[in-house]
């Protein structure tokens, strides 16, 4: 099962959803369009919606850091939702829940960021 | 009763998948829980990409091979390659640390398998390659022994 990605944008954040699984086979281009979006539009903050995701490793900690570095210093602010337990235990693992917030789901997500969804 | 599983592949991304889910399918005999399987599918995944990404530094010429071998509730998998091996394993274990920043490596590959395996050894001789070895002790099987 490959990864499918779903880029949508609401004002000033960027929505990112991820379905199938995250390895490193898959991170690479996930990274590519990731970047492309983040620097043709003026883009602040970034929500990762992982609902649908069924599989990660440690290659997915890899992307998902290197955008939160970008979207940081871009004064912006990572959030990440609908996280399955599996993936969280990576997060846990790695602090990354230490400088990327997590929500329940995506609507809270965009409230905290001011968005009405 | 010794049940034993080997495959041997081409070390490019596209089997990493293929790998894991290989490894997944030949454990489910033991009737494993989701989480099992899923920290079984993550440390392969792990090992794999180490051996393609470091041990082979993408040169697809390589061959991953994974020794898989289920002893009543102990499943044990030697993940290998004979690629370039790594010169310092205790700095490579370490949280956080890559060789590869630039390709946006995490660091956390041995840390993830030491979290979610029993056993983690790893063996690497320079130029001759790198051995890992997972072990983990199924948790319903453990009750059945007992």
């Amino acid at each position: 099962m490959s990864l499918s990605v779903h880029f949508e944008t609401k004002q000033h954040v960027l929505l990112v959803r991820l379905s199938g699984e995250l390895d490193h086979h898959e991170a690479e281009n996930l990274r590519n369009d990731w970047q492309d979006i983040l620097s043709k539009q003026n883009l602040k903050h970034v929500i990762l919606n992982l609902e649908a995701l069924s599989f990660m490793d440690s290659s997915g900690l890899g992307v998902i850091l290197g955008r939160y570095k970008e979207v940081k210093q871009q004064g912006g602010e990572m959030v990440v939702c609908s996280i399955s337990p599996a993936v969280q235990r990576l997060f846990e693992m790695s602090g990354l829940f230490k400088i990327i917030r997590l929500e329940e789901n995506e609507a809270f997500a965009l409230e905290t960021l001011g968005v009405a969804s | 009763m010794k049940n034993e599983m080997h495959i041997q592949f081409s070390a490019l991304s596209e089997n990493e998948s293929f790998a894991r889910v290989t490894v997944a399918a030949f454990i489910t005999q033991l009737d494993p829980t989701m989480d099992e399987l899923t920290e079984i599918k993550t440390v392969v995944s792990e090992a794999v990409t180490n051996a393609i990404i470091h041990g082979y530094d993408g040169y697809p010429g390589g061959l991953v091979h994974i020794d898989c071998e289920i002893v009543e509730g102990t499943v044990s998998i030697s993940i290998w390659d004979e690629g370039m091996g790594i010169e310092n394993v205790d700095e490579a274990k370490q949280p956080l640390y890559t060789s590869k920043p630039e390709l946006e490596r995490s660091g956390m590959g041995f840390t993830i398998m030491e979290n979610f395996m029993d056993e983690v050894d790893i063996t690497s001789i320079p130029d001759k390659g790198t051995t890992v070895r997972l072990v983990k002790h199924l948790k319903k099987s453990k009750t059945l022994c007992n």
